[in-house]
């Protein structure tokens, strides 16, 4: 696929995942290169925790495989589970006990002999910046708090891959960025290959080296976020704006339009129309006009852009939800 | 796969050692989440309202029925299991300790499990949990285990209170055949309130609301302890009808038809065995005609005997543990935990 140099440790093959009639997860192929970071992007309700479940052998596939640092989920849930950190959704912690002993209790599932699971600790809640809060119970803790103590407990088991699900969650903007950039330096610093699910692209988006994009269930495009738009530009038909001056016959110019080879369908906006054709259009469209006398004095080809991504994609998936 | 080489092998070498637990004896995480339990409970605010409750109930039922011995023991001739007669013997005001105990010792089962699985659930701890290598029943067993062991700790400590107060009033130390059924008694008590635990347990991965299974429960207990004797003379008119002059089979046939429709309560199972286990006069647990007792020597049963009678009893609150451990253990591996 263009990346044969990186091995790939992450994949999953047609996966899906359907309950009774609802498709959540629909043929899912997708492949996270070792040590990168990767954004698992969509409008909440797209799938997303359903496939990391999966992933984790949390929740059986329908059909289809994955396959997690070389073992598969189903058959091999706690080989996969002692090698991939995972910080839930809300995660959670034992409120009567304290931070540090919430993370002795992850250490000893993860049989981590005391003496190491001290060291670690310690490291740990200094490097998420708790080692003054350590002491104190969980149950006290702020939202940020819990989050960054929810790196440390996925981190202690030292694993090779971290799946983070909505991390951003209820943190204000200094939190978020203070969290992104303790992912991105964990990822620099341990090679960690890093999963991290957002509804809200343009929040992750400086630190992912490549999204993918799900919605219900589906992935729409993968790759760096850059290249993202031309792929959705690539897959679908090309919108064109054009808008003529009060001179022009609104009726004359829409025949005109839709006479034009390859025009799918026409919209009037406000004060454009908008073509919706197979390829660009703009050559064309142009001549033709200017041969009958009606000059176009606004032209535009509509891009995919990140807004474009955004209002195009995880609006139409948000609202139905309400 | 090929190109993965040589780093891959060694760490699935490393995770296959990881899934193996570290004593070999347990199953994988069943230790670490039964010494967490056995921590929570023991040092929790429940521990101690539990004990203070059921230890105060205890100690004034012994204290009462010590007294009414004391007036009596010595004048019943052979004085024989006088000891025993303390756990057994109703005073003047106060119920006897066992019948404290069939009636409290729900309770404790209750209170241990109630929240177990569905607070881990809404404090968000259920998905790390399982998120750990460790099987998915490492939770239910663990939790489970640490029930049963502070339900026993609990239980000895209380036996210990109460027969010291016992000795120190009655004056007559226990035979060893009588420390021996004491013992027995703990271990059937054990099994007992492990049998509410498994229950509440249940509830507990049933019902999403911590409050929601302790109402269950508490229905439960209150249905058994209270209201379940009444229906069931309700029902065993309603099945075998006792005409105003009875025959000999009629009768036998209505009793017998009230005693299998009681010994459904897990609450009666306990009663019967206790009795039997505590008294070694109690020779039989059902109905018995005046032909069959014509010339028995009405001499007490040998400890064997007692446990031979209540072996039903015990092996009918088993399998009820059994039956909802099972229960709760399917619905567990099959929920889909999100966060």
């Amino acid at each position: 696929m263009g990346r044969e140099a990186e091995q790939s440790v992450v994949s999953t093959r047609g996966l899906t995942k359907r309950y009774r009639e609802v498709v959540a997860v629909d043929g899912l192929d997708l492949s996270v290169d070792e040590g990168e970071v990767f954004g698992f992007l969509g409008p909440n309700g797209a799938g997303k925790t359903t496939t990391i479940l999966m992933l984790l052998g949390l929740t059986e596939p329908t059909t289809g495989s994955a396959e997690v640092a070389g073992h598969d989920p189903v058959r091999e849930p706690l080989a996969v589970k002692s090698v991939v950190g995972y910080l839930p959704e809300n995660v959670g912690f034992y409120p009567d006990l304290t931070g540090r002993q919430n993370l002795s209790f992850t250490a000893r599932l993860n049989g981590i002999p005391r003496r190491v699971a001290e060291e670690r600790m310690d490291a740990l809640l200094r490097q998420v910046g708790l080692e003054n809060a350590a002491d104190r119970a969980a149950g006290k803790y702020s939202r940020g708090m819990r989050q960054r103590l929810g790196i440390a407990d996925a981190l202690i088991k030292e694993p090779s891959i971290l799946i983070l699900d909505e991390p951003t969650i209820g943190l204000d903007p200094d939190g978020i960025r203070e969290f992104l950039e303790l992912i991105r330096g964990l990822s620099r610093d341990r090679g960690i290959t890093v999963i991290l699910s957002s509804h809200l692209l343009h929040q992750v988006q400086e630190i992912c080296d490549r999204v993918g994009i799900l919605v219900r269930g589906k992935l729409m495009a993968v790759g760096p976020v850059e290249t993202l738009g031309r792929q959705l530009d690539a897959g679908s038909d090309s919108k064109m704006e054009i808008g003529f001056g009060p001179e022009v016959n609104a009726e004359e110019a829409e025949q005109a339009l839709r006479g034009l080879q390859g025009v799918q369908d026409l919209t009037r906006e406000t004060d454009y129309w908008l073509v919706r054709s197979d390829g660009d259009l703009r050559r064309e469209a142009v001549s033709a006009l200017w041969g009958r006398g009606m000059v176009p004095v606004h032209l535009r080809l509509r891009h995919y852009g990140l807004n474009e991504i955004y209002v195009h994609y995880f609006r139409e998936g948000v609202e139905p939800r309400g | 796969m090929a190109e993965e080489g040589k780093d891959n092998g060694r760490r699935t070498r490393e995770d296959a050692a990881r899934t193996r637990s570290p004593g070999g004896l347990w199953p994988v995480g069943v230790r670490p989440v039964l010494h967490k339990e056995l921590g929570d409970h023991l040092t929790g605010l429940r521990f101690g309202i539990l004990l203070l409750l059921v230890g105060v109930a205890s100690l004034a039922s012994v204290y009462s029925s010590g007294q009414a011995l004391r007036e009596v023991a010595f004048q019943a001739e052979g004085a024989r299991n006088v000891f025993l007669a303390l756990f057994t013997a109703s005073g003047k005001q106060l119920p006897s300790f066992v019948s404290f105990l069939a009636f409290l010792g729900p309770l404790l089962g209750i209170a241990l499990g109630f929240d177990s699985l569905n607070s881990e659930r809404s404090q968000g701890t259920l998905s790390r949990l399982i998120s750990q290598p460790i099987h998915r029943d490492a939770v239910l067993d663990g939790k489970f285990l640490a029930g049963l062991a502070t339900i026993a700790l609990m239980l000895i400590v209380l036996i210990l209170l109460v027969a010291g107060l016992g000795l120190i009033m009655v004056g007559v130390p226990p035979s060893l055949e009588e420390v021996l059924r004491l013992i027995i008694f703990v271990l059937v008590t054990v099994l007992y309130v492990g049998f509410w635990l498994a229950l509440t347990q249940l509830f507990s991965v049933i019902f999403r609301q911590s409050s929601t299974s302790a109402l269950a429960s508490i229905a439960v207990w209150l249905f058994f302890t209270i209201f379940a004797g009444l229906l069931v003379g309700l029902a065993a008119d309603a099945l075998a009808p006792l005409p105003s002059a009875p025959t000999m089979a009629e009768s036998v046939r209505h009793e017998e038809v009230l005693t299998s429709l009681d010994r459904l309560s897990p609450v009666t199972l306990y009663s019967e065995s206790t009795t039997a286990l505590l008294n070694p006069n109690v020779r039989s647990l059902g109905v018995l005609l005046p032909q069959q007792v014509e010339r028995a020597l009405a001499s007490p049963l040998a400890l064997e005997q007692s446990l031979l009678l209540v072996w039903p009893q015990i092996v009918g609150l088993i399998a009820g543990v059994v039956v909802f451990f099972a229960v709760g253990y399917v619905l567990f591996m099959r929920e889909e935990v999100r966060a």
